[in-house]
């Protein structure tokens, strides 16, 4: 573990200053161009100031984006508004209810295909195939239509958009848990055999408990695809709010720190739903004896 | 009601019909089986359509459906060569170009691989879709952006992959090419490439789905007034729905295709895997 904690810092850190390069590079025409027009001449060190600073920036520094998303989260917090409607609080909440709700019913939705799938023999050849299929199409690119639709059924909106993220989620949960359900052994098969067990007591005392490992590395899978899903469907309701919906205006007004701190506060918002189902993971395959 | 009645009992009796094909085992049930329930669920949707007269606005029926996608040929020809030929395959084929070289790279450094693992592991969870906006900002309306998307969307799968991969070699292997006095470039080309090629394929096969994805998505944020996400976007817009479904249909059809060319070039490369070995 801490053999790899200096080479993750360093990558980390050639990220940080290929960025900040980066930014250099992008921001120099327009800050030459503004120069020119106020009739300045601007010494080197001036100038990569001067793109690290800009308000409307092609790409702004990291700095820039901390301190906007300082700015809409804590710094709101502390005056209180911490629900007000440009505080990314707000918006990661309205994101966050969405993937939740999608994430729920796609892994419900994931474990009970499947157990059909794994005790039927007709469920597992008439549809997995379609199971697989289902994700070659790209479904995430019909999600506006998807919304739009399902809002006019007078269906909640929240709802609406929970239906593209389960949509995504289910597959990696069905995929991991047919495969866990049936990981036990044909040693173990036997053994329930010779106990003359029935169908559900090999399901509860065998089957299930060993897809547990299965199933958690689905369910990470499942709710990063979740928090996309999520994501693309606030494209089509922007009117709720959502971190989407903070891309989708910045790119209108060309805001780019807003669009990248809607960005960054998405991408933390996944690795906190990621290392919570990781905390999980642990903690039950610990109590189940199954740690690694 | 007849409409109804009709579509429940083929529902039952291709349920029947599958259950005994099931049971016969014959070798050509692993197709017949799936088709049989596909067409059962086209004729489902299209007898609920017709049946319970559901409001074409919102659901039309797969005939309506096809009779749109054929009359609209051109149309849906010009958006496809628009999004997935110049859009997603130019930044397929330059992301995972991109990727699979970065990994061969890496891989001559332990200390950049340990790092950039898991940094890619995280990278490739983040919804990487949200910087849509950010690169057709960069690259203007046009399929330059939908590729550049694109290329960012499938670089980290494939890289995390690849470097993954070229670790999968067991010291006896590797010692073996010692033996032989093998080279950098030998034991890449001879041991350590075709070892990975399971991974890679895995990483590729992710890519093809993400692929279409962000050339699509992409489109939403600005694109020049032909492309099927632009198709898409307007034709909800203008409550089209069958337009909608018929772009779908192009998507399903040239996702599967794309998918399962992938998945052959595998089949023809791999072919020495457990995994690709046909079941006794």
């Amino acid at each position: 573990m801490m053999r790899s904690v200096l080479p993750v810092l360093s990558v980390v850190a050639a990220i940080f200053a290929i960025w900040y390069v980066a930014s250099i590079g992008l921001n120099k025409p327009w800050a030459e161009d503004k120069a020119r027009r106020a009739g300045v001449e601007l010494s080197t060190s001036e100038l990569i100031l001067d793109t690290w600073s800009q308000k409307k920036p092609r790409l702004p520094a990291p700095h820039q984006v901390a301190a906007e998303l300082w700015n809409t989260t804590g710094a709101m917090v502390q005056q209180g508004r911490a629900l007000s409607k440009r505080s990314l609080i707000w918006h990661g909440w309205i994101t966050l209810s969405s993937t939740l709700l999608g994430f729920v019913f796609g892994t419900g939705l994931g474990i009970l295909l499947a157990i059909g799938i794994v005790h039927s023999r007709t469920m597992d050849m008439s549809v997995m195939p379609w199971v697989i299929a289902s994700q070659t199409v790209p479904i995430i690119a019909i999600a506006p239509m998807i919304v739009v639709v399902l809002a006019s059924l007078q269906v909640d909106d929240v709802v609406a958009k929970g239906v593209i993220s389960m949509y995504l989620s289910f597959f990696p949960v069905v995929v991991g848990m047919v495969k866990g359900l049936r990981s036990p052994g044909a040693m173990q098969m036997d053994q329930m055999k010779t106990w003359n067990a029935s169908r559900a007591q090999t399901f509860w005392a065998l089957r299930l408990p060993a897809s547990a490992p299965y199933l958690f590395a689905s369910l990470k899978v499942g709710i990063a695809a979740s928090l996309i899903g999520a994501v693309v469907a606030e494209l089509s309701l922007s009117q709720d709010g959502g971190l989407g919906a903070r891309m989708l205006g910045g790119s209108y007004y060309g805001q780019t720190i807003q669009i990248w701190s809607a960005l960054i506060a998405a991408a933390i918002l996944a690795a906190g739903l990621v290392a919570i189902i990781g905390l999980i993971q642990r903690i039950t395959l610990k109590r189940m004896g199954m740690a690694a | 009601m007849i409409w109804v009645t009709f579509a429940i009992g083929f529902w039952l009796m291709a349920w029947w019909i599958n259950i005994q094909i099931g049971r016969s085992g014959a070798p050509w049930a692993g197709l017949v089986m799936p088709a049989l329930f596909g067409l059962t669920l086209l004729i489902l949707w299209e007898g609920m359509v017709r049946g319970l007269g559901i409001n074409p606005v919102l659901l039309p029926a797969p005939s309506a459906i096809a009779q749109t996608f054929a009359a609209n040929l051109p149309t849906l020809w010009g958006d496809l060569v628009q999004t997935v030929v110049k859009g997603a395959l130019t930044g397929y084929v330059l992301g995972c170009g991109a990727a699979i070289l970065t990994g061969i790279a890496v891989d001559r450094s332990p200390f950049l691989q340990r790092g950039l693992l898991p940094v890619g592991n995280f990278v490739a969870a983040l919804p990487i879709v949200g910087m849509a906006p950010i690169l057709v900002m960069w690259f203007g309306f046009d399929w330059q952006s939908k590729a550049a998307v694109v290329v960012v969307m499938v670089f980290f799968p494939v890289l995390v992959n690849t470097v993954a991969g070229l670790r999968d070699t067991d010291s006896m292997q590797r010692d073996l090419m010692r033996t032989y006095a093998a080279s950098y470039p030998q034991t890449l080309l001879k041991l350590r490439l075709p070892a990975a090629l399971p991974f890679i394929f895995n990483g590729l096969k992710i890519a093809t789905t993400l692929a279409l994805i962000g050339a699509i998505v992409a489109e939403f944020f600005g694109s020049p007034t032909r492309g099927m996400g632009f198709r898409i976007a307007t034709s909800v817009g203008q409550l089209a729905l069958d337009m909608v479904w018929a772009e779908i249909l192009v998507a399903a059809v040239v996702g599967s295709a794309f998918y399962g060319g992938v998945a052959m070039l595998e089949k023809m490369l791999t072919f020495w895997h457990p995994s690709q070995r046909r079941r006794a």
